[in-house]
């Protein structure tokens, strides 16, 4: 592994979409330090070879026939929504 | 110095399939705001995705009409990243397993004239693989409205190699593409419906130099003419940065159509780190030969191979297969009448000029007019065996059209048989010539076209029933007879 | 359980509610509970069973459910301030599966935020104590189910278990805690922490009872693509025979550094038991699993809990903050405002591992390590019907005392974590007490769908012994 037990906190929060405190971030590097240090230790284990397990199961090709099942009203959809407008969700203008 | 574009193209194109890609809301263009939507497709807490089969079956077949390799197994990942139309806040995708790997466009360039065929090459693709489409933003003055009707449609990413080097053959690219996934049923690839969006990416660099330039990304190509344009446009621009003394900015550009100019997107901070990682909760899709092969029974002839054929087998000029072939239905439509009645030209003819107008003029889809095929073969028939003269059956076509009916029923009914009664006819002839003294004289005198006139007043006299040919044949003999 | 009509399902309810009333304020295992709609159930029940139409073993039966399992209708919370106004607009298929058997929703229990912790601590609306002593932890994630139905709130829950979260609260209070075979219990509607090791589970009193609640749970679920196709056994027909002398495995790992004397004890007691049942106990070693199944889980798991949360982002539903204007610092405030502060850590260390540069190095790497772990567990279970370890290295800890410390709080999960990593069954239940009276919990582990043997192994030890008839003091 060439990881070291660092983390770009910084880097990390941005792209996770969480706005941390410096404290929170002091902190977490801290401790997340700890465990990446902790996590390390698998690069003793021997992997050539092997098959990552991506899935609970090794099980292929599930899926459904194209049969339309119906879905939420209108009113259901956006029964949990913090601001709508004419049915739709509003949300801040997004800049390009 | 001269400058080579490099251009290579992301295409989207929506799999037209009943209910989405993992979840069985329907599918569909138009309705209401988010009356599309299920737990699945807002993301709720504990939703779960499942496989549209449908939307693998129309993949594969997409794949085998362009000849890719069909990967034997296939996997579903995450593509992290945070956007308002996005409702997981990632989108399921295929990274680095596509289902379809390789394979080719065939397309063809402007000929010299409009009825001279074009030069044909085939255009490399990188991959084909599955995705789900995103919702829709619609930009108000304060804020964005978020419809989550598209969020999840089944989406196919094609995307081709670096191998085109002008607008001309992006464009060509495209054409093909659609006319392609139309006829194959996997498409509809209507573009002001968001069923076909493409991107490109654009580097020059000068001629004869290897390495490929800095390449910038094209957006918003929104129509076929834009692509077009739109690389053009961007081509003109780096050519003018470079010849300036300037240097290329890799960015993502947004095209605006309307006012044929670009502009750079805001750089999206990291948009590259996008965490890819195969989803948990989707297992990898093993496609066999058996399964393989039950598509490939279902895949029509490619466009450009039909037009070659149609042009050998039944002769048709270049300028009518270019009109037939892209419309799989009728392309279709006139195979099956050929087939019943021969005189393809004639047939096509029809198709071409009058069934399309009518089409047209009604806002008709072929597939629901009243039109059928053995009734329009029986028309070529009667024309060709003299029966209605052409005027009788741009009538009968027209009468046809609208009603469905045979036209025996509609000759019948409306007394348009051509009269082949030689007594009247001979009489009509007579008079004609006699009427027509100075025509009569011109045409012994030499002027071929002199014998319109007299042929014109026989015609007339008949009330159009006349068989033309026949009447041609009268008039030569009695102003022969007469000369002599 | 309502087997005999001594009592009508309305006066069971009353009961329940009336238990509720009187412990809830000390225990503190609902999140949320709507008593007037579970006794217009229990009514319900009773007028089908009145007119011949009982649904069977569960009708009229109240079930309680960890607050990140779908019921239309009633909040979803998943203990986070994120979710605290979010009503469920659709059933989880085992909430559809319960209202079809004739139970009754019975209230809202409260986790660990997202079902990240072992402790329930990490719960935006406060924490649960144990009922068997209230300054100590019920265990977690599923302790409010565990806590609940140990208070005698209810007579069975349902939680999920993606590193232990239903073996460890069971143990912790006093009960018998199954996870099931990761794919025999739909996992739609649940509000997934690690899609790949995440399992619904259920939290009972006895063994009898997981048998019949599993019974109606299990299934195949065209809504799930994890969910498997398997011939459903009868379960409680199952408890009742003997096939033949189990094979019972030690692994000799489990028994190590860390673990609790008076546990180890009472583990080896369970395992003269068995001896002397006739059953061949073998010692058998799993290292693998023992060094590194800590690490792979929390790798596996962080990852696929920063994408599983992801579309936690207060647009569509959830907290959106009142202190941003622009899209992308919506996204960043309302998340920081509603998430806590494991899930906040949990969500940076798994975006850092799944990150440019990182991803082989810990993720794919994990995967790998993975692989080997259930590799292990099969090659074990080539000579073994099902292992047999302690549940927990200690018995339930201080309320406190390891939240400022959360690798200390992983390493609690060591003999649990292995199960989900192989998508093996687990149970969990109770073996003893410590001196200071705390409950003691024994792991079976059983082969994949090798639940119907587990729960007979663990009914036979039940059945010869009195743990689960003792009632903590509240
Ligand atoms: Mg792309
Ligand atoms: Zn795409």
């Amino acid at each position: 592994m060439n990881s070291s037990a660092e983390i770009n906190i910084e880097y990390v929060a941005r792209l996770a979409r969480l706005a941390l405190t410096a404290t929170e971030q002091a902190k977490l590097s801290q401790q997340l330090g700890d465990i990446l240090h902790y996590v390390d230790k698998l690069k003793q284990v021997e992997v050539a070879g092997i098959e990552p397990m991506a899935h609970g199961s090794p099980v292929f090709n599930v899926w459904a026939a194209d049969v339309v099942v119906a879905g939420l009203s209108v009113e259901e959809a956006l029964r949990n929504a913090p601001e709508q407008r004419a049915d739709s969700i509003v949300v801040p203008k997004v800049v390009e | 110095m001269n400058y080579e574009a490099v251009i290579g193209l992301e295409v989207h194109v929506q799999l037209k399939t009943a209910s989405k890609m993992f979840t069985r809301v329907a599918a569909g263009y138009g309705a209401p705001p988010n009356t599309l939507t299920d737990p699945v497709v807002l993301a709720l807490p504990g939703a779960l995705p499942v496989l549209n089969k449908e939307a693998l079956d129309k993949i594969i077949k997409a794949g085998l009409m362009l000849g890719c390799t069909i990967a034997p197994v296939c996997k579903w990942d995450r593509k992290n990243y945070f956007y308002p139309d996005s409702p997981k806040n990632y989108q399921i995708s295929q990274y680095d397993q596509p289902i379809c790997l390789a394979g080719s466009v065939e397309i063809e360039l402007p000929g010299e004239a409009r009825n001279i065929m074009g030069e044909h090459k085939q255009i490399p693709l990188t991959r084909i693989h599955l995705e789900e489409d995103v919702g829709k933003l619609t930009h108000e003055v304060h804020d964005s409205l978020v419809d989550y009707n598209r969020a999840g449609t089944p989406l196919m990413e094609i995307v081709s190699e670096p191998a085109m080097h002008s607008a001309e053959e992006a464009f060509a690219f495209l054409t093909s593409l659609r006319m392609t996934m139309v006829q194959g049923g996997i498409s509809d690839c209507d573009m002001e419906k968001g069923q076909l969006r493409c991107d490109a990416n654009i580097s020059i660099r000068p001629i004869g130099q290897t390495k490929l330039g800095v390449k910038v990304e094209l957006k918003n190509l929104n129509s076929i003419s834009y692509v077009r344009d739109g690389i053009a446009l961007e081509i003109r621009r780096q050519t003018a940065v470079l010849t300036g003394g300037g240097s290329i900015v890799q960015e993502t550009r947004q095209y605006d159509g309307e006012a044929g100019t670009s502009v750079a997107m805001r750089s999206k901070e990291m948009a590259h780190d996008y965490r890819y990682f195969p989803d948990p909760d989707l297992l990898p899709v093993q496609v066999d030969a058996a399964w393989r092969a039950t598509i490939q029974a279902t895949i029509p002839e490619l466009p450009y191979a039909r037009q070659r054929r149609f042009i050998t087998q039944y002769q048709l000029p270049y300028t009518i297969t270019a009109v037939l072939v892209p419309e799989r239905a009728l392309a279709d439509f006139f195979e099956e009448v050929a087939q019943l009645c021969g005189h393809p030209q004639a047939v096509a003819n029809w198709l071409v000029n009058d069934l399309r107008r009518e089409l047209a003029a009604g806002g008709i889809a072929l597939a629901v007019s009243k039109l059928r095929p053995a009734h329009l073969a029986a028309l070529v028939n009667l024309v060709e065996q003299g029966e209605i003269s052409m005027t009788a059956a741009k009538e009968v076509f027209n009468d046809m059209f609208q009603t469905g009916e045979a036209p025996a029923v509609i000759v019948m009914r409306k007394n348009l048989k051509q009269s082949t009664d030689s007594g009247a006819l001979e009489q009509w002839v007579q008079a004609a010539i006699v009427a027509n003294p100075k025509a009569v004289a011109e045409f012994l005198a030499g002027k071929e076209q002199a014998i319109n006139a007299v042929k014109g007043a026989v015609m007339k006299a008949s009330q159009g029933k006349a068989n033309p040919r026949l009447v041609d044949e009268l008039v030569r003999r009695q102003l022969l007879a007469g000369k002599s | 359980m309502l087997a005999a009509k001594s009592i009508s399902a309305s006066e069971l309810m009353q009961a329940f509610v009336a238990r509720t009333t009187a412990v809830e304020g000390r225990v503190h295992a609902f999140n949320s509970r709507d008593e007037v709609g579970a006794l217009g159930l229990a009514a319900a029940s009773d007028a089908r069973r009145a007119a011949g139409q009982a649904r069977g073993p569960l009708d009229g039966i109240p079930i309680g459910f960890k607050d990140v399992i779908a019921v239309e209708g009633q909040p979803l919370t998943a203990s986070s301030k994120m979710l605290a106004n979010f009503i469920s607009p659709y059933d989880a298929t085992v909430t559809t599966k319960l209202k079809a058997a004739g139970a009754i929703p019975w209230g809202r229990l409260n986790l660990d935020e997202f079902a990240m912790g072992s402790s329930t601590e990490n719960s935006a609306f406060g924490a649960t104590a144990n009922p068997w002593d209230l300054t100590r932890v019920p265990g977690g994630s599923s302790g409010g189910s565990a806590a609940a139905v140990a208070a005698g709130e209810m007579p069975g829950a349902l939680g999920s278990d993606t590193g232990g979260s239903i073996r460890q609260p069971a143990a912790f209070c006093g009960l018998v805690g199954l996870k099931p075979t990761y794919g025999l219990v739909s996992r739609y509607g649940l509000a997934a922490f690690a899609s790949s090791l995440d399992q619904i589970g259920t939290l009972t009193r006895t063994v009898g009872d997981a048998a019949q609640l599993l019974q109606v749970v299990a299934g195949h679920d065209s809504r799930d693509s994890t969910s498997l196709s398997t011939v459903i056994p009868d379960y409680s027909a199952a408890l009742q025979k003997k096939s033949r002398p189990w094979r019972i495995g030690v692994p000799k790992e489990f028994f190590g550094l860390g673990l609790d004397a008076e546990i180890g004890a009472a583990v080896q007691q369970a395992l003269a038991f068995y001896r002397s049942a006739g059953a061949e106990i073998t010692e058998v070693s799993l290292p693998l699993t023992a060094e590194y199944a800590i690490a792979v889980y929390y790798l596996i798991a962080t990852a696929e809990a920063s994408s599983n949360l992801a579309r936690y982002d207060g647009i569509r539903y959830g907290h959106r903050t009142h202190s941003a204007t622009d899209a992308i610092s919506i996204y960043a405030q309302s998340r920081a405002e509603g998430f806590g502060e494991e899930v906040k850590r949990r969500i940076i260390l798994g975006t850092h591992v799944l990150s440019s540069g990182y991803y082989d190095a810990y993720y794919l790497r994990a995967q790998k390590v993975r692989t080997l772990i259930r590799g292990e567990f099969m090659r074990v279970f080539q000579d073994c019907d099902v292992l047999l370890s302690p549940t927990t290295p200690t018995a339930a800890f201080k309320l406190g005392e390891k939240s400022s410390d959360p690798l200390a709080m992983y390493l609690n999960d060591i003999y649990t974590i292995g199960v989900n990593l192989a998508g093996l069954p687990g149970i969990s239940l109770p073996c003893g007490f410590t001196a200071g009276g705390l409950p003691i919990g024994l792991q079976i582990i059983g082969q994949p769908f090798g639940e119907a043997e587990m729960l007979t192994i663990a009914h036979t030890y039940e059945q010869g012994h009195s743990w689960h008839t003792k009632y903590p003091n509240l």
